[in-house]
């Protein structure tokens, strides 16, 4: 069981079994609804985590490369008649390049630069997508048209859960392939000690600046996703608030844990549509939930859970 | 009759009971009217109004019996005027708390959003946003209550040209009741002799308006501000208009300002302003003949009862218009089918309601014409009714 847990393939192969099973329980097109906005958080947060878990770097402007990524393929589609996934490839190598101008500098310097640089950007992008109305339709967002391939009208909830889920796996599959390289060692190591890992002779810089173009670009194509499932962007998605929302999301999860990363996404986007039968008392309950979780469980849901778990079975904590 | 019969005969009379709860209990499932307004955030001013409106009806209609014989239930959701909340809250209705008609959306820009999905659904969703676009083109399933923008521009312009003001600028917010608003501004101007001579923007989160406002009194020859927006950005303008001395000035605002917090959210500052309202801000004020002098009165003192002697404002008066006409649609329908329910809802004639009177058509589903708005200034903190 242990080692089972342990193995790559056998969490991806529960996080499968999870994504292809939950449509049973789904009654209506609402909870689908609900279920792809979950998957496309967790392929944000399962990003952010590489770069908040394994480079013990903070980004507050992550919300700002999802929203980009979201008008890249609402504008190009909608006003320029693109095709949809060329739009989405434009999006992902045009957020991958200004993250990877405004990172390179900042990267070069010890701390926490980057949570300053980013909570810049995404407050930037944000007074952009609000301010260029007849690009952007301004504070009430723009409608976005469906995604083809060929003649094949890609909407429906139910195509975007499976495309949702489909994206989500890859992503998670490729995250953790990269944690388990050359990169992802180098990463632990400077996550551990940045004058040590020098000292081993990695290069720090370029690999922090490396996960960070990543969990990036992983944001952007969710942004590109959520556009076309939506159907409908407003540049509420660039706010500062969902940037805070996705970093919470990665540290309730459990940070360096992916299927945390998961995990958290799925806590706080399906909690606020269960408390809204509390109505009044949405917001109260919610912050409860948060803090509990930090004061019992300081390291995060998963890695948490995980070690009890094992306790339980008599393996050592880790 | 022996024991045993007795027995069988209490026993058939039992199920016979049964059944007919049963059948009771069918006809007793409440219709739902499912609501998303901005009941908190910069667009409360309407979306407050509009739900305490909802409840009220919804009660007083249940305590006469309901619709039909059935009781009503009103599902609302905050959507704070935020578009990608009302989306949210829109397919929750239409999927989980399956409702049988919508009546809501307090701005332009949460209205158009939902648009595609009520469409889609197949849902009568009556809009009290505010702009043109709305129903303009007309949309199958989609009807709107409130004057539209193009009309409260027409009456500012017709004042305008009254008092022979020809040069006006213009100033609003980014969102989309106030684009549309902006947009019918500039192409009106021509057919009134109405030159644009400035034409400022501010955000709808934006708390100081000088800016804007110095940039207008600095063009020279502007005669009139015509005001496009709604909200609390509205109410700062006001001040800032007040604090930089302009009142040489004449401020016009849209119908987006209908509300006693207006008033006094701009401090003062919005004394001489005119704005073109529906009359049921002016219910005493209107002539005893006026058709819609019982409807706004009745309203207005149903209201104030209600919620502690609270001023009405025209954004509830836009919920009770909606609220009226879907209900008198399902009585005419005898039910709550949606197509039925949206037939009837388009065939909707002469009805007097707080904004106004309606009439639709398959060509206009909003209904009211330019007579029944009222050109009022704000003296002394209160509306005065003008013409």
């Amino acid at each position: 069981m242990r080692r089972f847990l342990d193995a790559r393939t056998g969490g991806l192969l529960v996080l499968t079994l999870i994504v292809a099973l939950l449509p049973l329980l789904l009654p209506n097109k609402f909870y689908y609804d609900v279920a792809i906005k979950t998957l496309l958080n967790a392929l944000v947060c399962v990003g952010l985590n590489l770069l908040i878990g394994y480079a013990g770097q903070i980004s507050l402007g992550h919300a700002g490369f999802f929203a980009l990524g979201g008008y890249a393929s609402a504008i190009l589609t909608a006003k320029y008649q693109w095709n949809g996934f060329a739009a989405m490839a434009v999006g992902m190598v045009g957020v991958g390049l200004l993250a990877f101008i405004v990172a390179r500098p900042i990267l070069k310097l010890r701390g926490h630069y980057l949570a300053m640089a980013t909570l810049g950007l995404g407050i930037i992008i944000s007074i952009v997508l609000n301010r260029e109305i007849p690009l952007t339709g301004g504070p009430d967002g723009m409608s976005v048209p469906a995604l083809r391939l060929g003649e094949w009208r890609l909407t429906g909830t139910t195509i975007w859960y499976w495309i949702s889920g489909g994206t989500l796996l890859v992503a998670v599959w490729l995250a953790l392939n990269l944690i388990d390289s050359g990169v992802g060692r180098a990463l632990r190591a400077l996550h551990g000690s940045e004058v040590a890992a020098e000292t081993a002779g990695i290069d720090t810089t370029r690999y922090k600046v490396l996960i960070f173009v990543v969990s990036a670009v992983f944001a952007s194509l969710a942004g590109s996703l959520f556009a076309h499932a939506e159907r409908f962007i407003t540049p509420t998605e660039a706010g500062f608030l969902r940037s805070i929302e996705f970093v919470t999301m990665v540290v309730l999860g459990g940070m360096a844990s992916t299927y945390g990363a998961v995990v958290g996404a799925t806590i706080l986007t399906v909690l606020p549509q269960l408390l809204t039968k509390l109505h009044d008392y949405e917001h109260i309950a919610f912050g409860a939930v948060l803090i509990g979780v930090m004061i019992f469980m300081p390291k995060g849901l998963v890695p948490t859970l995980k070690d009890r778990f094992r306790h339980l079975a008599g393996g050592r904590p880790r | 009759m022996n024991k045993r019969n007795f027995l069988r005969a209490a026993a058939v009379l039992a199920a016979l009971g049964v059944v007919g709860m049963a059948e009771a209990q069918a006809q007793q499932t409440p219709i739902k009217i499912g609501s998303f307004l901005a009941v908190t955030g910069p667009a409360s001013f309407l979306g407050d109004p509009e739900a305490k409106t909802l409840r009220l009806y919804v009660d007083t209609v249940n305590r006469a019996g309901g619709v039909n014989g059935r009781q009503l239930q009103a599902v609302i959701y905050d959507s704070a005027g935020d578009a990608r909340q009302a989306v949210t809250f829109v397919r929750r209705l239409i999927e989980e708390d399956k409702v049988d008609i919508i009546v809501g959306g307090s701005t332009t820009g949460e209205t158009m959003a939902v648009v595609p999905l009520a469409e889609e659904a197949q849902i009568p969703f009556i809009s009290l946003g505010g702009a043109n676009v709305i129903v303009e083109p007309v949309k199958k399933w989609v009807f709107k209550m409130p004057h539209s923008d193009r009309m409260a521009v027409e009456k500012i312009y017709e004042d305008m040209k009254k008092h022979g003001k020809t040069k006006a600028a213009i100033l609003g917010g980014s969102g989309g009741f106030d684009q549309s608003c902006r947009k019918e501004a500039k192409d009106l101007a021509a057919k009134y002799g109405i030159t644009v001579v400035a034409d400022e923007t501010y955000a709808p989160t934006d708390t100081d308006m000088t800016v804007q406002l110095t940039k207008i009194k600095n063009t020279p020859g502007v005669e009139a501000i015509v005001g496009c927006g709604f909200g609390a950005p509205t109410a700062i303008t006001a001040r800032n208009y007040r604090q930089l001395g302009m009142q040489n000035i004449q401020f016009y605002f849209n119908h987006g300002v209908g509300s006693q917090q207006f008033i006094d959210g701009a401090g003062g500052g919005a004394e001489g302003m005119r704005v073109p309202v529906a009359a049921l801000l002016v219910a005493d004020q209107l002539a005893a003949n006026d058709p819609q002098k019982k409807v706004a009165e009745d309203y207005t003192r149903a209201y104030r009862a209600a919620y502690n002697n609270e001023p009405v404002s025209t954004f509830g008066g836009h919920m009770y218009d909606g609220f009226m006409i879907a209900i008198e649609a399902m009585k005419r329908a005898g039910g709550t089918d949606k197509a039925k329910v949206r037939d009837e809802i388009e065939k909707t004639k002469g009805f007097v309601g707080a904004d106004g009177i309606y009439n639709m058509s398959p060509t206009d589903h909003m209904g009211l014409s330019l007579d029944s708005f009222k050109m009022v200034e704000i003296r002394n903190n209160t509306w005065k009714l003008l013409y």
